[in-house]
């Protein structure tokens, strides 16, 4: 197992300081840009505390928040999409397939239908909705693909996952058709994924969540290697593969849900990120981790700037940039691979 | 010619040699005349019961007249013959199509998950229809509906293309993936267009399907287009029996993957393309009901699809009845009715089968 280690190793510290690099570059960028620009000179100045009051309210009431949950959600996405497949051994899964952001989804739209109102406080419930629904998907998927033999086995949880998505799905067109037209049209926005109106209240909701399931997954690697051994090996060399991969499910899924509770259904992230970190850094989840979650991070942090950026007056949510480039170069992997 | 078999994700949703249970493998003779005779019984019957139920309740014996003694000044004979009849019949035909194109799917892509969504074709035609809501509004049906089926023919080209790219051509997994990858760009891409111009309602009303906008004249045109595609496709089901037995089976007895997955693929563009352009998206028809046929009549898909056929037709003619008689006079999408109904017997399968389905 360990021919590549110090090669690999060296290589995967480089390529993260290098990822690392382009996402404060990348966070920088996002920072000048906006309906009122800033320069970069202004924003140092004025995350030092010296800036105007303009710029101290653009900064740290608008743009900084909504940065840092795009950045958090971003992170969390990759790294949620690097765990459920090594957890499922497919490289195709991401929450997506895995039916949690259709719970999410469901949870927007039972919010929406209930109450008549988005504005003020009861706004900030919407988070907790989405949050609910996809934690509700996750239960109800690991109910029905636990086997009292086998416990949950990978290819069930897919089966389960897909239907459970379909289900949902099929629930949340029934209300969203009864909507009126301007409170679908900001249930819909959401979500495909638009990063609009994010508090600090939401930054901190998000914080502790992210950094407590990805160290723990970060630190179960070694047991994320071995369950790509397939469950004997795995068993075999003492992992303890049925009490480990639902610990990790939970810990995937909790980082899927509240990162789509905050920054909306993103697709593709938990999909494309690990599979470019896979290219980059090899197989090693030690390594894989970290950078699927930065490049996860660079990935909606650009996007959420396209989108908010290049389409005014109306800004694109950043989960249609996303797909939008993402889908095509995803595709020519797939034609170039062997 | 290179095809990779043994690739892991394929090997491990399905055992090359013993695509199905065994003991389905066997059915007697008798056994799968009668599944077919008591199918075509329920169709027969369901469509009578569509026929008659609804808005306004109506007598068998009124029907039975309207049908075979068509009297044009009456009323309730007017009802049957311009709005109920031509509903059950596209809902017959359509529920066949969807069928038929997801048990094709899945036999060639090896995938018992495989269904016409997966192609990319749902998502073209929708992507398609929600350029046209965009730039041409107030467009009339007929031409929505041929510009989403060149929109699912798009989905399905670009399919193609990356298929020639690659090198070795289009395996079942990568054909899988390129489909699935495809699908969700085109989504994407629609949901970008539908909350730019502010549409998103109106393509959620398109993609949930329904019969309610049928009429003769629409019938007059896909309901030709997919009789003969279903009936030409019957050749291609022994050649389809075999790959779905595994690629190298296939090449050793002689068959030609590449034609084969071509022709098969053409079919399934103009089957799900034509029906979802003419009722919208209707999912879970095409990867429910080729496997409730399989547990009926086996694994030979010379019996797999006309018995998809039937199953499908039944099932669309039973769904669009329930979406009008739940909450007249309101109608229920027949995407979500059906959604209801499949999900849950999903699940009784992906649970039930020790195997992974």
């Amino acid at each position: 197992m360990n021919f590549n280690t110090p090669s690999r190793g060296k290589r995967s510290i480089i390529v993260s300081i290098t990822l690392l690099c382009i996402a404060i570059a990348v966070i920088v960028i996002s920072l000048n840009t906006g309906t009122i620009r800033l320069s970069p000179v202004a924003v140092l100045q004025t995350l030092l505390g010296n800036g105007s009051s303009d710029d101290q309210i653009v900064l740290f009431d608008y743009r900084l928040p909504r940065i840092l949950v795009t950045v958090l959600a971003g992170a969390g996405l990759g790294i949620a999409g690097a765990a459920l497949q090594g957890i499922t051994r497919n490289p195709l899964a991401d929450p997506g397939i895995l039916g949690l952001h259709a719970g999410a989804a469901f949870g927007l739209m039972v919010f929406v239908s209930l109450s008549f109102t988005m504005d003020g406080s009861v706004a900030l419930l919407i988070p907790l909705f989405a949050f609910a629904g996809s934690v509700a998907a996750a239960l109800i998927i690991m109910l029905l693909s636990y086997d009292r033999h086998n416990g949950v086995s990978p290819i069930k949880l897919i089966l389960v996952g897909i239907a459970v998505a379909a289900g949902f799905h099929a629930l949340t067109l029934y209300l969203s058709l009864r909507l009126d037209e301007d409170t679908y049209s900001f249930a819909a926005r959401w979500l495909a994924g638009s990063v609009w109106g994010r508090d600090w209240i939401h930054v901190q909701a998000l914080l502790p969540w992210v950094v407590l399931c990805i160290s723990y997954i970060w630190s179960r690697s070694k047991t994320l290697d071995a369950f790509n051994l397939g469950d004997a090996a795995a068993t075999s060399i003492g992992t303890p593969v049925r009490s480990q991969r639902i610990i990790l499910l939970l810990c995937a899924v909790a980082l899927s849900a509240v990162s789509v509770s905050m920054a909306g259904g993103i697709g593709f992230i938990g999909l494309a990120a690990p599979h470019l970190a896979r290219r980059l850094v090899g197989p090693m989840h030690r390594h894989l981790i970290p950078a699927a979650g930065l490049i996860g991070m660079v990935i909606l942090v650009t996007a959420d700037t396209i989108g908010r950026t290049i389409f005014q007056p109306n800004a694109i949510p950043a989960g249609v940039v996303v797909a939008a480039i993402g889908a095509p170069y995803f595709l020519y992997l797939l034609v170039r691979s062997k | 010619m290179k095809y990779v078999v043994g690739t892991k994700g394929v090997t491990r949703i399905q055992h090359p040699g013993l695509p199905h249970r065994p003991s389905n493998s066997r059915k007697s003779a008798v056994t799968v005349g009668l599944t077919f005779l008591s199918a075509i019984a329920i169709l027969l019957l369901s469509m009578f019961v569509a026929i008659s139920l609804g808005a306004k309740g109506l007598t068998l014996e009124t029907v039975w007249a309207a049908i075979f003694q068509y009297n044009p000044a009456l009323t309730p004979h007017q009802i049957i013959h311009e709005l109920r009849l031509p509903r059950v019949l596209a809902a017959v035909i359509i529920g066949a199509a969807f069928a038929v194109a997801g048990a094709l799917m899945q036999g060639i892509t090896r995938n018992p998950l495989a269904d016409t969504g997966i192609l990319g074709i749902n998502a073209g035609a929708t992507f398609v229809v929600a350029l046209s809501f965009a730039f041409w509004p107030g467009l009339p049906y007929g031409w929505i509906m041929f510009l989403s089926f060149m929109g699912a023919v798009l989905g399905t080209l670009l399919i193609f293309l990356l298929g020639m790219a690659a090198p070795g051509g289009l395996n079942s997994i990568r054909l899988t993936v390129a489909g699935a990858v495809i699908a969700a760009m085109f989504t994407s891409l629609s949901t970008g267009i539908a909350i730019y111009f502010d549409l998103s309602q109106d393509l959620a009303f398109w993609y949930a399907g329904g019969f309610g906008g049928i009429e003769w004249r629409h019938l007059k045109l896909i309901l030709p287009v997919l009789l003969v595609t279903l009936v030409l496709i019957m050749p291609l089901a022994r050649r389809v029996s075999l790959m779905s037995l595994g690629e190298e089976v296939a090449i050793n007895l002689g068959i030609n993957l590449r034609w084969t997955r071509f022709l098969a693929l053409a079919a399934v563009v103009v089957l799900a393309g034509v029906s979802v352009s003419a009722v919208g998206s209707i999912g879970f028809v095409g990867l429910v009901i080729p496997h409730i046929s399989r547990k009926l009549v086996g694994v030979d898909y010379r019996l797999i699809i006309p018995m998809s056929s039937l199953l499908g037709a039944i099932l669309l003619v039973l769904a669009d009845l329930g979406s009008r008689i739940v909450n007249p006079p309101e109608e229920l999408a027949v995407g979500i009715m059906v959604a209801f109904v499949g999900v849950p017997f999903f699940l009784y399968l992906a649970r039930k089968e020790r195997r992974a389905l």
